[in-house]
């Protein structure tokens, strides 16, 4: 063959590769999901390298193809910072052909992220931030809010609490949004199931010492002092509560908990706290047998964050397999109309808003004499459904829900 | 709300005590080597985990770490003295502050990587453990123990400094440091041994702090601000200034933490920005 | 080839070479690094030339971003009035903050800059409109002059770089201009231009407001780029890192912090993946730096090419 011709064959087969992909369906012939998430920040223990390492699960599991082509797992820091996330969304979106980005974690790089991807027909699967408006007035056709909300973590704990006789209520608040909207539902739902709120406490975001808060607490007189904080904020205060003699005549509850969070702190400390979760790993037998697997990867037992990105990474995966090609419109059609069934939730469901509604846990945290083994630490006292857990669509302000 | 009142003001007192001993290595820093030491938090921060790593690997007990911590903060602070700051004698002080910067990021960063964000609990020593009940309040009694051994610190360390042969020398050292070498006082030795100090005042707090806050890799950077504003504000080259200081502004806080909260961490700013308009070189400062 | 000659060179590649920066690495990496070269180098303005350490230059930053979006994204004016917006509220913190901590110097000064920085935080904070944690989003990128879509990345990343070399030009002039003569004798020897009878405090808040000013330049042409403005921008590590540039770069030297701010910024984007090993690297930077390359780099490349010439 001629010199000049051995170059535009090339050229020509180079060409065609990409419509050969796009005729199997899979955009760049690879699905590749992109774990952004906190690595070294206020995040990382409850998401961080854990999350990338249940993405990476998933994929394997997933045997590490889908209708042919690999799926390749990437991840990067967002470093808690929206410019951080949004810039290495773009990236990755323009530049090294992500198709679904996965975790977040905190609720302003999520906001961040969701416009971007939604712009560019990308996914977002998010597994962390807690931020009502994710699929209310910020909501995007192209985003699953997975894990929990701030919605379900107030309606479990307040409801179920006051229920169980936690009926007076005093709120320690991180001054910030999501402390703020954190207390304005818990105490709503409170009161609605016949609780009372005898007072709150604004603490500035974040605070090391809340003695001050928690004498406030303690004077009040409630059977429940509610943290409507996280993270650092929410380890502190449960570490002094117990300090100041707190508890046992109170009891807390934690609106936003990890199991990172008792690791750390230790049982003694918390013992008692009263939390909601949408996963733990000693629920059953299934969900036991998966965390194993994550304890065997990272040594450590796996967060609902975790969890649920290992949960809603196979849930894309099985949606692009349906659907049969890794299309964003299509595999959003296929993932709201497919219930989630696996070890994290059973019969959960993505609605038209992109929140998936699924079982929610209430737990109190064991006493150090009724732990039996390493990460014994709830007691699952009551499964909460997601209608009673969730806000129902009827009532979203997401404009892509139907009215 | 009088006895609520009195709670607050007694926990505002407590942290007063200990934002002074806090603020006390740094005053001397600076009051006796012109030196903004920023590394100030990452060794409270290196005093805490020290006591953790002493009790979690080598069950080295609280009372040990109070004495043992210190001395091994203060003893890497004589040698980055030695070898860092030293070089720096004569320039600006603006040199030594972002030296002391950058040392601080390495020691979180390395840190962070090794312990993640979490933190460690460290226990309450089992002999100030429980609580009790003052009527007004509920009293942790380590917390008494705190105040009672901060207040005990400063007063020493104000002591040797104003007080004693040793402390004038040292005061000596930064009017006139030629004179009083030649007065045959080893005076770089002086200003080693003085950061070592100041070091180790820092980590000493750490030890102390660990059973009460979380021992993180970031608990240093989330209070050295706070720290400098009661420095500045007392006067930077004052010990008395960061002692009373320190315990006014615990008494502030406690005050705006009860009657609004949300202003808590700024009311320090506030009071600094205050202060420095009324009397540029704090309430204690003498104008250099 | 005459000292001039190779200046106007020297500027002609680097001009040349941010033309085609779009071209070689990803625009928005690019654009984020002009932000904060300029950022940089309004801060040298105030610690370089005036002798002025400032820990609260973030506050210009976020509050010009914050201002910026909120102009065109509530009120639906046109970008060249985010500009604007974000250039008078640098200008007047600038003066507010000026004015009160002008009367002190050293340490002093940088702690009541630093304060009033943390009054600002924390009232964007509270301030309900700017999204606390979650930041102010959407901010609409608008067309220039009504006419150029500044959507389109490559016409962006042209029209902050218009910018930058405006705003750069500016802060040359004003160096090489009889006040830059003024502000580096005040730093040199303050009792002795006080003697000569400048206003030294005038000059002085003179210089904080200009660096104030095109601070928040800086930080209303961010909140364009990435579309909005956040908490992290107002946090006194972003007046920290300000600091870095400006003294890795070369205080006190016309491009050294936009040098600085180039590395930095290409630090943190390709060393990501390293965690918190940046921040040791970033660190050590630091601490070498201050030990052994004061001038900087480009104060070294400087004194490097002066003794081989």
């Amino acid at each position: 063959m001629n010199r000049t011709r051995i170059p535009q064959l090339a050229l020509a087969l180079l060409a065609a590769l990409p419509l050969a992909a796009a005729a199997a369906g899979v955009s760049d012939g690879v699905v590749k999901v992109g774990v952004l998430t906190d690595m070294t920040g206020a995040y990382s223990d409850l998401a961080g390298p854990g999350s990338v390492a249940a993405a990476q699960m998933a994929a394997e599991d997933f045997g590490g193809k889908v209708l042919g082509k690999p799926i390749v797992v990437i991840s990067a820091d967002h470093q808690n910072k929206a410019d951080v996330a949004s810039n290495v969304a773009r990236r990755w979106f323009d530049q090294e052909q992500v198709d679904v980005v996965a975790d977040l974690v905190s609720s302003s790089t999520a906001l961040a992220v969701m416009p971007v991807a939604a712009q560019k027909k990308r996914i977002t699967l998010l597994s962390g931030p807690g931020s009502d408006p994710i699929t209310g007035d910020k909501c995007t056709a192209y985003n699953v809010h997975y894990t929990y909300d701030t919605y379900s973590l107030a309606h479990g704990t307040g409801s179920a609490v006051v229920q169980q006789g936690g009926k007076s209520w005093f709120f320690i608040t991180a001054d910030y949004v999501f402390g703020r909207t954190l207390e304005e539902d818990t105490a709503s739902v409170v009161k609605s199931s016949g609780g009372k709120v005898l007072g709150a406490v604004r603490a500035p975001f974040p605070t090391a010492d809340f003695s001050s808060y928690l004498l406030q607490a303690q004077s009040s007189g409630a059977q429940i002092v509610g943290l409507a904080n996280a993270g650092a904020d929410t380890v502190n205060s449960i570490k002094q509560a117990h300090e100041f003699g707190i508890t046992p005549k109170q009891s807390l509850a934690g609106l936003l908990v990890f199991i990172s969070d008792i690791h750390s702190l230790g049982l003694e400390a918390s013992q008692g706290l009263y939390l909601t979760t949408a996963f733990y790993w000693d629920h059953d037998e299934e969900s036991r047998k998966w965390a194993q697997r994550f304890f065997a990867r990272t040594k450590k037992m796996p967060t609902m964050v975790h969890a649920g990105v290992y949960s809603e990474i196979t849930h894309y995966l099985k949606a692009v397999q349906a659907a049969g090609t890794d299309d964003a419109d299509a595999v959003m059609k296929k993932m709201k109309e497919t219930p989630v069934n696996d070890f994290f939730a059973r019969n959960g469901h993505i609605g038209a808003d992109g929140l998936h509604r699924h079982d929610m846990y209430l737990a109190r945290v064991k006493a150090p004499k009724d732990s039996k083994k390493p990460w014994d630490y709830y007691q699952i006292l009551k499964t909460i459904p997601p209608e009673q857990a969730f806000p129902a669509l009827a009532g979203s302000k997401c404009p892509l829900v139907k009215k | 709300m009088t006895q609520a009142l009195f709670g607050q003001l007694l926990v505002g007192l407590i942290n007063g005590s200990f934002y002074a001993l806090l603020s006390l290595g740094l005053a001397i820093i600076f009051g006796l080597l012109d030196v903004v030491n920023f590394a100030h938090g990452a060794q409270y921060m290196l005093g805490a985990y020290l006591a953790w790593m002493g009790l979690t690997w080598l069950g080295i007990g609280y009372w040990v770490a109070l004495f043992a911590a210190p001395a091994a903060v203060g003893l890497l602070g004589m040698a980055v003295e030695r070898l860092l700051l030293r070089r720096l004698r004569g320039l600006d002080n603006l040199y030594g502050l972002l030296l002391t910067f950058g040392l601080a990021l390495v020691v979180e960063g390395l840190f962070r990587q090794g312990f993640g964000i979490s933190g460690n609990g460290y226990p309450v020593p089992p002999q100030l453990a429980g609580a009790k009940n003052l009527g007004f309040m509920v009293l942790p009694i380590y917390r008494a123990w705190a105040v009672a051994v901060s207040l005990a610190v400063c007063f020493a360390s104000w002591l040797v400094i104003e007080k004693t042969r040793l402390g004038s020398y040292l005061r000596a050292g930064t009017e006139n440091p030629q004179v009083l070498q030649a007065f045959g006082v080893n005076v770089p030795l002086m200003f080693t041994v003085t950061y070592g100090f100041g070091a180790a005042l820092a980590a000493f707090a750490g030890v102390v702090a660990a059973p009460v806050y979380q021992v993180t890799p970031t608990m240093g950077s989330q209070v050295i601000i706070v720290v400098f504003a009661v420095v500045v504000i007392g006067g930077m080259g004052s010990i008395l200034g960061a002692i009373v200081t320190g315990l006014g502004l615990g008494l502030l806080e406690g005050l705006a933490k009860f009657f609004w909260p949300e202003v808590s961490a700024t009311v320090v700013f506030v009071a600094m920005a205050l202060v420095l308009l009324v009397r540029p070189a704090g309430l204690f400062g003498r104008q250099k | 080839m005459s000292a001039r000659a190779r200046l106007l060179l020297g500027y002609g590649l680097l001009v040349l070479l941010g033309l085609g920066a779009p071209f070689l690495v990803y625009p928005v990496f690019a654009m984020n690094v002009l932000c904060l070269a300029l950022f940089a180098s309004a801060f040298n303005l105030l610690l370089g030339y005036a002798g002025l350490l400032s820990f609260g230059h973030a506050a210009f930053l976020g509050a010009a971003a914050y201002a910026a979006g909120y102009v065109t994204r509530e009120w639906g004016l046109p970008t060249e009035a985010g500009l604007l917006a974000g250039v008078v509220v640098g200008a007047s913190l600038g003066l507010v903050f000026g004015a009160l901590a002008i009367r002190r110097s050293g340490i002093y000064f940088a702690m009541i800059t630093l304060g009033f920085a943390q009054l600002v935080y924390f009232l964007a904070i509270q301030i309900p409109w700017t999204g606390g944690e979650d930041g102010f989003q959407g901010i609409p990128r608008g067309r220039l002059l009504g006419m150029v879509d500044l959507e389109r990345p490559l016409v962006m990343y042209y029209f902050v770089y218009a910018v930058f070399l405006a705003a750069f030009w500016l802060i040359q002039r004003a160096i090489a201009s009889p006040f830059g003569h003024v502000l580096r004798a005040i730093r040199e020897n303050e009792p002795r231009a006080l003697s000569l009878g400048y206003d030294v405090a005038r000059y002085k808040l003179t210089a904080f407001v200009l660096s104030a000013a095109l601070s928040g330049l800086a930080g209303a042409l961010r909140a364009f780029v990435n579309q909005f403005a956040a908490l992290p921008d107002l946090h006194w590590h972003t007046s920290g890192a300000v600091v870095l540039m400006t003294l890795l770069g070369g205080m006190g030297t016309v491009t050294g912090p936009s040098v600085g701010a180039l590395l930095v910024g290409a630090l943190e984007n390709y060393l990501a993946s390293l965690g918190s090993w940046v921040t040791v690297i970033t660190g050590t930077v630091f601490v070498l730096c201050v030990l052994s390359f004061r001038r900087g780099i480009v104060g070294e490349v400087r004194a490097l090419v002066k003794r081989s010439s």
